[in-house]
């Protein structure tokens, strides 16, 4: 029994002098749902692109479902995965779209108008794909990646373009076919998107891999943080100080004084800065989302 | 490679572009044999390059498929553009990665897309013929031209030599058209530089320069849908066109699989 359906070792890709991925190492747990998270031009869909066969890798190897990724032939029948967004054929209508891929790829044709009505275009298949919205092509792309009926699901941005309810609908999607036993494999800028569906990560900065594991273990490595904001811009730095000398790591950021620590020392915060003369505007303990802690380990600004 | 030609028809089949290759392929042949037919007692000629077609040649068993091999060229240019056209267009719609995420084996990709398109290109030199066989009987009635021997043995034999011809020839346009656009990964770079060297480049080089159609690829499939001429042989012509696609295409297939599909 596979225990990886993901599993990348020392893989890179590089264009001429520069290195697009660079000995990425990670693994993907058979049944997780992971997410895939980087700026842009990190390397994600070189990656994405490398485990589909569409890009041979400059070093190194990976598997996929237990297949040498040299060999994609052996795995993708198994495999649904939107690239870079939506591709389709505009004069087609959405229903030929999938029934071209179907086709392709062997599958059921008689499963297209089921995976419309899962997508949320089930009245819609009969028009063509360059009357859709973006909302539209982004599921229409992910109904095409379900035709396989897949084990391991690789999405590249399915969120991109839906509107607050479409991405409650995608979420729950993912959350229903893990439950239904497959991997899913989920790249996205939306750091927030991740942090509430995927149970692991793999974070990635230009083209290196700064994290790898389990969602609760990256937001447990993040201390929890009390923003203080003083009436007067003045009081700032000497608000940092009082910060400092409580023996707690601060920055300035955005007119306020970012302290790392507990939601109590907001009392004892408070109680300084009052006894000093700084009257605060706003006094707030935060729980670190991952997108804080995306940006304090790759250096990235919100 | 069964799974990727049905694929294939679905696209090729749809209303906008066999509709619109049907116009073109009815303009085409319509023309050709009206201009064949009407313009037969015009000093100015009514074939080829002003060369002049008389109503005894016409009369003969091979003239009912005439204004069909001279449409071939057109033809051929029609194949061209759709050919280099669905080849292309994976690219510039990016929809490449599905089908390589669909099916691996990019030689099977290729070439069950060309059998599909062979497939349209038969469809096409088929209608070309009920089209131009109808013309050229209407029109000879018009201009009081006896097709008597049109339904002789040597006749109905001369069709299928013409069909056949006509066919190896369009197909082989074609296959010009997917080496372009395998090339370029443009339709309109594709097309654009097909037809211009097709219809400009080799055109007028072979009008001024001598023999030199014996070496440019559209000339010899031209030569291939006449049956041959009197200065470059059926054989020659066949031969050597498809030596040069089948070159072109070993090349571009090379690339094709070793290419990276990044966009």
């Amino acid at each position: 029994m596979m225990n990886t359906a993901i599993d990348v070792r020392d893989l890179s890709k590089k264009y001429g002098d520069r290195m697009a991925v660079s000995h990425a190492n990670f693994s993907v747990p058979m049944g997780s749902i992971c997410g895939f998270v980087g700026p842009n031009g990190s390397g994600k869909t070189t990656t994405i692109r490398m485990l589909l066969g569409l890009i041979t890798p400059t070093t190194g190897d990976g598997h996929v479902l237990g297949e040498d990724i040299s060999e994609p032939e052996k795995y993708l029948p198994r495999v649904g995965a939107m690239i870079e967004g939506p591709a389709f054929y505009p004069a087609l209508t959405g229903t030929q779209n999938l029934v071209v891929l179907a086709k392709l790829g062997g599958f059921d044709v008689d499963s297209v108008q089921g995976l419309l009505e899962k997508v949320g275009l089930g009245d819609r298949g009969d028009s063509k794909y360059k009357t859709y919205s973006l909302g539209m092509k982004q599921r229409l792309g992910i109904a095409a990646a379900l035709l396989p009926n897949p084990k391991l699901l690789i999405l590249d941005e399915p969120t991109n373009g839906l509107d607050p309810a479409g991405i409650q609908e995608v979420r729950s999607l993912l959350r229903q076919l893990a439950n239904d036993g497959a991997t899913i494999f989920v790249s996205s800028h939306l750091l927030s998107e991740l942090e509430m569906i995927c149970d692991q990560l793999v974070m990635l900065r230009e083209g290196k891999v700064i994290f790898t594991g389990k969602t609760t273990e990256l937001l447990a490595a993040q201390q929890p943080m009390v923003i203080a904001r003083p009436e007067h811009l003045k009081d700032l730095t000497k608000l940092a100080e009082i910060a400092k000398s409580l023996g707690h790591q601060m920055s300035i950021l955005d007119d306020a004084v970012h302290v790392k620590g507990e939601k109590e020392f907001a009392a004892e915060l408070n109680k300084a800065a009052f006894a000093a003369g700084i009257t605060l505007a706003s006094l707030a303990p935060v729980q670190a989302s991952l997108e804080d802690t995306f940006f304090e380990m790759t250096g990235e600004q919100s | 490679m069964i799974n990727v030609v049905r694929a294939e028809l679905v696209k090729l089949k749809r209303a906008s572009l066999s509709l619109s290759t049907l116009a073109a392929v009815l303009f085409i042949t319509g023309l050709s044999t009206s201009l064949l037919f009407l313009l037969v007692d015009s000093p100015e000629g009514n074939g080829r390059e002003g060369i002049r077609i008389s109503r005894e040649t016409l009369e003969l068993p091979t003239g009912l498929s005439l204004s069909f091999s001279n449409a071939a060229g057109l033809l051929g240019i029609v194949a061209l553009c759709i050919f280099a056209a669905q080849t292309a267009q994976e690219y510039t719609y990016g929809t490449l990665r599905n089908l390589l995420v669909r099916q691996p084996s990019r030689m099977k990709v290729l070439v069950g897309k060309l059998i599909a398109m062979k497939l349209f290109a038969l469809v096409v030199v088929v209608s070309a013929g009920l089209v131009t066989f109808a013309l050229s009987y209407l029109f000879a009635g018009v201009k009081d031209i006896s097709t008597q021997s049109w339904g002789s043995a040597d006749a109905r034999a001369n069709i299928v030599r013409t069909f056949i011809n006509v066919t190896v020839a369009t197909i082989g346009y074609g296959i010009f058209g997917m080496i372009l656009g395998l090339l370029f990964r443009s339709p309109i770079s594709a097309i654009s530089i097909g037809v211009i060297w097709n219809l400009i480049v080799e055109g007028l080089l072979s009008i001024f320069v001598e023999d030199l159609a014996k070496y440019f690829p559209g000339q010899l499939l031209s030569t291939v849908a006449l049956g041959g001429t009197e200065e470059i042989s059926y054989q020659y012509a066949l031969f050597t066109s498809y030596g040069f696609l089948a070159a072109g295409m070993i090349i571009v297939a090379i690339l094709f699989k070793r290419r990276d599909v990044s966009n």
